[in-house]
């Protein structure tokens, strides 16, 4: 096509009313200030699904606090004529093996999951974030020494390591000794994650404005690097608590947990074993139990990694 | 429906028997669905495109010229979505084509070279296979030899030399520049009509960046293929294309001859944009360097972040060369001796990156620090504020020995001597307000009680033309340019006497980096400041710097005043340096 039949490029100028100037680079700063944790609350809060995992939460804890609220039977109340027999008379969920009312051990053994959880986490996350912490911002030797002795706790599964250390010391068997056996060998993952995180963190310009201000290095690990690498930490331990509540309930199975004169769900189950086929139920209820209070928290770590996490959020 | 779309239209735009051209666009509305609802990137965008033309569209971040660009490979990301308007290529409305159509215009028809040649090639995969990949889906060669070939013949078309050999290699053994060469190659591949380039060399060092469009522009003409480019740099679009579109806020304000826009901006935008440029604004010095802007310099002390006049960096300039002269007379407020960094690096010895360097700075005054993506700039700044230990060498700050001092005159020292970084992102903790940041290092040196430490704050907010109430808020609430005000009212809480600027307006849109600017030359005239500016670009240089001194692999290879570099460098490299920067060679009629 010959180009001469082209009509000239003309001079387009947009009216300027049309195109009104704004200032340039003008504060747009209205409503509330937010940063990552109000807009991660902003976020979680418009989910049907954090507000689930937090009523059972919530739940759970009064249940474990108070368990004289929600039920008046003595749990080791126990009558061997009433063994394995359904609901009713006074029963909610009826009795087990032993003649003993399972809806009421089902809710005196609640303190007992959840302050494993509670304690496992506790230690998990202390000793996972001040390894990691050390490791991950002052490096060379510290960060050598910290990670190879994380590795060596992380090749020994927490669970094995719980087990052998709870048939050692089966004479000291209490919430305590348990809580010890499991949370001594789960740090390392929390370790591991805090220190990669602030390994991408501390090289950040805002942490050398900070060294050129002169302000000290501990007090940068504090101010401006932990704040800014502890939500994965928070992820972590959500489901690390989860994670403890079945360990528990694992050990006591086996046989190695608490003694059986403690109360807990996993004991429970562990008795259960014998009438599975019988009466099933003596075994699913306490196992209903475990799950929904794992699924809580569980949902729970997964709606705030979401809210912490904005890729994810963006996906969504 | 194409066909009927395309045979309505091919009546529509040859009335009278003129040329259709390759791309028309008309009345392009895109939307985006976000938690806020929808937002309209781009309003109403027409453009005309020519077969064998180059037109450059021209924006700030966010005015919608990338989205423009995606909108017509129908590659736009997430919740996008054309809502309106046409986009006919050769009369052909694609607007609409369906995923398969649009499969078969994308390579064949429409080529597209993406911005960032580091992360758009896969890693895990070798050159030859990728290359290979996109011959085959635009089906132009079947056949494992003739796939072969081809690819061979693509890359050694994109300059690649030896490119058999090439073919097996891996992106990370390849440079920036030549990662962009095969992103091109790939484009090419299959002689498509047209060619869509988004910023295509943004991510690249100017000198790099030259060769790259110079050969992109033979290319494109040797095989006629039409070329729509994406740039933020208008000295860069007016050299490269004959048509210009300048978008702002999602509009087209301005198109039209490059170069009579250039000349004769009519939009106030645009005439915003060329006043501001910085390639631009020194190619304009020189022919107005005795003009009557000098006198309108003390005018624009106003507030930057309010003012809606055009920022002349012209008058900037012409301030700041009258009043450094007086402060040459004092002793230098730093001395850099021999200065060599080495690093260790594991398995392939040592690395050189400092070596021997020698400037001074005198005070009051700018020297800025020159060079392409490991030339050892920004070590250098490390080391003066002492982040960084030197392997040997001397560094005198005030005439005391940076290498002698006891840990509390370092601290002392550290007061005295502030940094601005590059990324307005990171530069930044994200979950400490604004006031707790500036008033950082007034904690810190345990400067004065509260109550003066917010008055301090706040009249530092004043100095850098922000408001007050940004006290409370978190820096995500803020724009890059902003961020950067920010850091430079933290690096002046402590009133230093020198602040380091790494490369601290080169990530900002050209007018927010104007108003930086300016407000560093302000504020260096009124808090007689000294400032080591470390940048790789020299357009940027010509308005800031008393001194420059031009590094290249760790060396300074030129250092001169600002005047003598550009208007006689002596150093091959620092012509070339020159000659790259985008739009230099314009003639303007100014």
């Amino acid at each position: 096509m010959p180009s001469n039949t082209r009509p000239a490029q003309a001079h387009f100028v947009a009216p300027i009313d049309e195109t009104p100037l704004v200032a340039i680079d003008s504060v747009k700063a209205e409503g509330k200030p937010t940063n990552l944790w109000t807009d991660a609350w902003r976020d979680v809060r418009k989910r049907p699904m954090f507000w689930i995992s937090s009523a059972l939460i919530v739940l759970i804890v009064v249940v474990a606090l108070f368990p004289t609220l929600f039920t008046s039977v003595d749990p080791r109340f126990c009558q061997l004529s009433l063994s394995n027999q359904g609901p009713g008379d006074g029963s909610v969920l009826g009795y087990n093996r032993q003649g003993c009312d399972i809806y009421s051990r089902i809710i005196h053994g609640t303190s007992t999951s959840l302050s494993v959880g509670l304690i496992v986490t506790f230690l998990v996350a202390s000793l996972g974030i001040f390894f990691g912490a050390l490791a991950g911002f002052y490096g060379g030797w510290v960060d050598a020494v910290l990670s190879r002795l994380g590795d060596i706790f992380f090749s020994i599964p927490y669970i094995l390591a719980a087990v052998v250390i709870m048939s050692v010391l089966s004479q000291y068997a209490s919430v305590w000794t348990i809580s010890l056996a499991i949370g001594i060998f789960a740090w390392p993952a929390t370790a591991r994650v805090l220190r990669a995180e602030i390994l991408r963190v501390k090289n950040s310009d805002f942490v050398m404005a900070a060294t050129a201000v002169g302000v000290t290095r501990l007090r940068i690990l504090i101010r401006h690097v932990l704040p800014n690498s502890i939500a994965p930490v928070i992820v972590i331990t959500t489901i690390s608590l989860a994670s403890a509540i079945v360990a528990e309930a694992t050990l006591s199975f086996l046989g190695v947990g608490l003694p059986s004169s403690t109360m807990s769900w996993g004991n429970d189950i562990s008795q259960a074993q014998v009438d599975l086929r019988t009466n099933p139920q003596t075994l699913i209820l306490p196992s209903i139990a475990l799950s929904v209070t794992v699924l809580s928290f569980i949902m729970l770590g997964e709606v705030v990694r979401d809210a912490l996490d904005p890729k994810a959020r963006a996906q969504r | 429906m194409t066909s009927t779309v395309n045979g309505t239209d091919v009546k529509h735009s040859t009335p009278d028997g003129e040329e259709r051209p390759l791309l028309e666009i008309k009345d392009l509305k895109v939307d985006f669905t976000t938690q806020e609802g929808k937002v309209t990137a781009v309003d109403g965008v027409n453009i005309t495109l020519y077969r064998g033309q180059s037109l450059a569209i021209v924006g700030e971040s966010g005015s919608g010229k990338s989205t423009t660009a995606h909108a017509i490979i129908n590659l736009l990301p997430g919740s996008g979505r054309i809502a309106g308007g046409q986009i006919l290529l050769d009369g052909q409305d694609i607007s609409k084509a369906s995923k398969k159509e649009m499969e078969s215009i994308r390579g064949r028809k429409i080529g597209f070279v993406p911005q960032d040649p580091m992360s758009n090639l896969n890693p895990v995969w070798s050159i030859g296979f990728q290359v290979e990949e996109a011959i085959r889906a635009n089906g132009i060669a079947t056949g494992r030899k003739e796939v072969r070939a081809r690819a061979i013949e693509v890359l050694k078309q994109a300059g690649l030399q030896d490119a058999d050999r090439r073919l097996k290699q891996f992106p990370h053994q390849f440079s920036g520049g030549m990662r962009q060469r095969v992103l091109i190659g790939m484009g090419l591949s299959a002689d498509p009509q047209l060619l869509i380039a988004d910023e295509p060399t943004s991510a690249l060092d100017v000198t790099v960046q030259r060769v790259i469009l110079d050969h992109l522009e033979s290319l494109t003409r040797e095989l006629g293929t039409t070329l729509l480019f994406i740039t933020h740099d208008l000295g860069l679009a007016a050299e490269r294309a004959e048509q210009l579109v300048v978008m702002y806020k999602g509009k087209v304000v301005e198109s039209g001859p490059s170069l009579e826009i250039l000349q004769n901006p009519q939009h106030p935008y645009t005439q915003r944009l060329v006043a501001a440029a910085p390639s631009l604004a020194s190619r304009r010095i020189q022919a107005t360097s005795h003009g009557e802007e000098a006198a309108g310099a003390h005018e624009l002390g106003t507030e930057p972040a309010t003012t809606t006049d055009t920022i002349d960096l012209i008058a900037t300039a012409e301030a700041r060369a009258e009043a450094h002269e007086a402060a040459m007379a004092q002793p230098p407020a730093i001395v850099i001796e021999d200065l060599t960094k080495v690093f260790k690096i594991r398995g392939s010895g040592d690395f050189t990156a400092v070596d021997k360097v020698s400037f001074e700075i005198p005070k009051g005054t700018t020297t800025a620090l020159v060079g392409e993506s490991g030339s050892g700039k920004s070590t250098v700044a490390k080391m003066l504020l002492k982040l960084e230990d030197a392997t040997s060498g001397k560094i005198l700050v005030g005439g005391k020995d940076l290498a002698s001092l006891t840990g509390k005159e370092l601290f002392d020292l550290r007061s005295r001597m502030q940094p601005v970084f590059q990324d307005p992102y990171g530069s930044l903790n994200p979950l400490r307000n604004i006031g707790n940041t500036i008033s950082e290092p007034l904690v810190t040196h345990s400067v004065g009680d509260r109550a003066s430490r917010r008055a301090r704050v706040f009249e530092l907010l004043d100095q850098v033309s922000l408001p007050r109430t940004l006290v409370g808020r978190y820096p995500n609430e803020l724009s890059g340019g902003q961020r950067q005000r920010i850091a430079i009212a933290r690096a002046l809480a402590l009133k230093p006497e020198i602040v380091v600027l790494d490369e601290a307006v080169s990530a900002l849109d050209v007018l927010v980096q104007a108003q930086i600017l300016r407000l560093l030359a302000d504020l260096q005239a009124e808090l007689d400041l000294t400032y080591l500016f470390i940048t790789h670009d020299l357009a940027v240089v010509r308005v800031i710097a008393d001194h420059v001194c031009v590094m290249q692999k760790g060396r300074i290879v030129e250092a001169a005043t600002t005047d003598e570099v550009f208007e006689n460098p002596r150093e091959q490299y620092t012509k070339d340096l020159l000659a790259a920067i985008p739009g230099a060679n314009l003639q303007l009629g100014a």
